[in-house]
């Protein structure tokens, strides 16, 4: 067991999320085998029953996310884990999981697409749909790791901002962060914070299991501790039976959107470089961020004042800071191995305030530092 | 001590969406007839249904309940038992969400036998959208998708659960109450993946679209066209379309899934894998 804990290690991203999980006090996996998430897998089979926890591996990813969803309800911290095609069948049951309000986490090892795609390609082409993959209004938290050390500390605070809002969280990685190997220092597991979620403090007669605290949030009782409730995925009311009155679903639906977006700075995580004095910034996130940095170094080194915004939090956007980085800069270069999708929420946060440049790459290889200097240069040369 | 069913209920969920006369409301009392009989404690069970009308049943019942996703109860009760083998999970599902968006998570449920019982509420057409045939509408039925006659071959749940691995099989019907309630209980009681399909009546959908407008007409037919094995075993290819066989067809002793994941982790805390 000495692995588990304390010590310096190489590890690729994907084990470090398994260990990272476990840390978490996660017990429970359900998954399908998809590249390049596999050894999230393979890991978790390994580890979890040795720590009493169980694995399972299920017919497909729909019926992985029911599980998890299950496994939550009856008490255990629960995580599954996929890449494009698999993300998109867990859809329909991550819909039943936000408006269930049910804590879990489900890991998108992002690869080219769309369909089969490039499977062992890289890719960040899942951002939206990691936004808006589930029909109906809501909200969603997502984070994303650039580095094995933000997979790991990335994925416990993962689990426990679905405890702690009562909501699925998704940790979006890449396959160049899923399978490069970096050195790790894993935390001692009292070194770790861990949240659980809240339990109700009333009696099973008086509990409403959808009745919010002040945070937006409902204290949350597992199957088979006596208090007995329903979950339906009918909009519903505070009891969790279906409702058809309009107060009752405009509360719900306002709540659970509410709940994170009220809760925005908690969630949000970002980080700095070289942003002080910047006339242009990079915003970046996931294996990209690396890149970002480098161009950074690169463009510094040339009298460039060039910094970079990384986000480890895409979902919710963090609108706020992205507007105030655009107060200061002329320029915003989103970089990112899509089409442009974050640079639509960096555009919507800008607000009109500096311009904002889309950079692209769907080619399934790697955005260099290089290239993104290139960018920054030919923009400034057009100013 | 027996009690009255309304012990079981949500008073508070009633009135019931379900038609005049429909099946439904007959499952729903043999399920917790079974229950009363056995004296478990409601604290213990897990209700999970999918999406259909008999799967509200899971809102009226005073249990630990889910109404979850078309099809996909199975794999949310497995992850309910796996999570806490102590509950006594129980899973209502209609024909159309068990044998066609669910069909595969059925015969996975049976494959690894874990301990769950697999309600099917066959009432051979999708009730909740009106009408449109399933995977156990009879050939040669109708339905508002098959206007012209259903072209399909219909599954025989029983063949497939048995053939899937499940640890015990039976049918029963709606008309044939105390029969189905004692099919009900053994089936609670069966340690693997219990199965019990329910002949039901939708006077509704099914009735309307098969020249059968009301449910004791339903009922009638339900009656007339249910056998047991021995009749079943003497009749003719052509006697045995439109007719059902109804009893126990599987009943037997095998490793379940929670057990043996129990012994995984023994091995696994033993063993440290491949360390
Ligand atoms: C993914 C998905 N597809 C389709 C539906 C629409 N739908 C709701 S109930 C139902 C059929 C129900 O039929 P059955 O399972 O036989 O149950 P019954 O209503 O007859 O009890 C369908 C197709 C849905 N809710 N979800
Ligand atoms: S439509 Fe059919 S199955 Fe649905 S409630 Fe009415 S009678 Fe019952």
């Amino acid at each position: 067991m000495s692995k588990l804990k304390g010590d310096i290690e190489l590890l690729q991203g994907n084990e470090a999320c398994v260990r990272g999980a476990l840390l978490a006090g996660v017990r429970f996996f359900a998954g399908y085998p998809i590249t390049p998430s596999s050894e999230i897998a393979e890991g978790m089979a390994r580890l979890l029953p040795r720590l009493g926890g169980k694995f399972l591996q299920m017919e497909d990813e729909i019926a992985s996310m029911a599980a998890v969803i299950g496994a939550s309800i009856a008490g255990l911290k629960s995580i599954t884990a996929t890449s494009g095609p698999g993300f998109t069948l867990k859809q329909e049951n991550l819909g039943f999981a936000i408006l269930n309000e049910i804590p879990c986490v489900i890991v998108d090892a992002q690869r080219g697409g769309p369909s089969t795609g490039l499977p062992t390609a890289p890719a960040q082409g899942d951002m939206m749909q990691a936004r808006w993959g589930t029909h109906g209004d809501h909200s969603i938290i997502a984070l994303a790791p650039s580095t094995v050390n933000e997979v790991l500390f990335l994925t416990i605070r993962a689990v426990n901002l679905s405890e702690k809002y009562r909501t699925p969280v998704i940790l979006l990685l890449d396959e160049v962060i899923a399978h490069m190997r970096e050195k790790v220092r894993l935390p001692l597991p009292e070194e770790v914070e861990i949240i659980n979620r809240k339990k109700p403090t009333v009696s099973p007669e008086e509990y409403l299991p959808f009745k919010p605290e002040q945070d937006g949030v409902p204290p949350m009782a597992n199957f088979g501790e006596g208090y007995r409730y329903h979950f339906t995925g009918l909009i519903h009311n505070q009891k969790g039976l279906p409702t058809t009155d309009p107060q009752e679903i405009d509360s719900l639906i306002r709540r659970i959107n509410d709940k994170i977006q009220a809760n925005i700075k908690d969630i949000t995580f970002l980080e700095n470089y070289s942003l002080d004095e910047a006339r242009i910034a990079l915003v970046a996130y996931g294996s990209v961020a690396r890149a970002a940095e480098g161009a950074v170094k690169l463009a510094r080194e040339k009298g460039l004042k060039v910094g970079l915004l990384k986000l480890l939090t895409v979902w919710p956007f963090p609108s706020e800071e992205v507007n105030r980085l655009a107060q200061q800069v002329d320029l915003i270069v989103v970089p990112e191995m899509n089409l442009g999708q974050m640079v639509l929420a960096v555009e919507r946060a800008v607000g009109g305030k500096c311009k904002v440049v889309s950079y692209s790459r769907v080619d399934g290889e790697l955005i260099t530092p290089l290239e993104i200097l290139e960018k920054v240069e030919e923009e400034i040369i057009k100013k | 001590m027996k009690r009255d069913i309304e012990y079981y209920l949500r008073r508070e969920a009633f009135p019931h969406i379900w038609c005049a006369g429909c099946g439904n409301g007959i499952v729903l009392g043999a399920i917790l007839r079974a229950i009363d009989d056995l004296q478990w404690d409601k604290n213990e069970i897990a209700m999970i249904s999918g999406i259909g009308c008999s799967s509200r049943i899971t809102g009226y019942v005073d249990f630990c309940t889910m109404n979850t996703t078309h099809g996909r109860a199975l794999p949310f009760a497995t992850g309910i038992k796996m999570a806490n083998p102590e509950m006594k999970v129980i899973v209502v599902m209609g024909d159309g969400d068990c044998s066609a968006i669910g069909g595969n998570h059925f015969i996975h449920a049976a494959r690894r036998n874990i301990d769950l019982t697999a309600i099917i509420v066959n009432n051979m057409i999708y009730g909740m959208t009106g009408g449109q045939y399933s995977p156990l509408t009879p050939s040669g039925r109708f339905g508002t998708t098959a206007p012209y006659g259903n072209i399909d071959q219909s599954f025989d749940l029983v063949k497939l659960a048995t053939a899937a691995g499940a640890s015990y099989v039976a049918r029963g019907t709606v008309y044939h109450i105390r029969p189905l309630i004692s099919l009900i209980k053994k089936a609670f009681n069966k340690k693997g993946f219990s199965v019990v399909e329910i002949i039901s009546d939708c006077p509704i959908s099914y009735g309307k679209m098969n020249r059968m407008q009301s449910a004791p007409e339903m009922l009638k037919w339900i009656r007339d066209s249910a056998v047991s094995s021995k009749v079943w075993e003497n009749l003719s290819e052509e006697e045995k379309k439109d007719k059902y066989v109804i009893g126990e067809f599987l009943d037997v002793e095998k490793p379940e899934y929670t057990e043996l994941y129990a012994m995984v982790v023994e091995r696994a805390q033993k063993l440290e894998v491949g360390k």
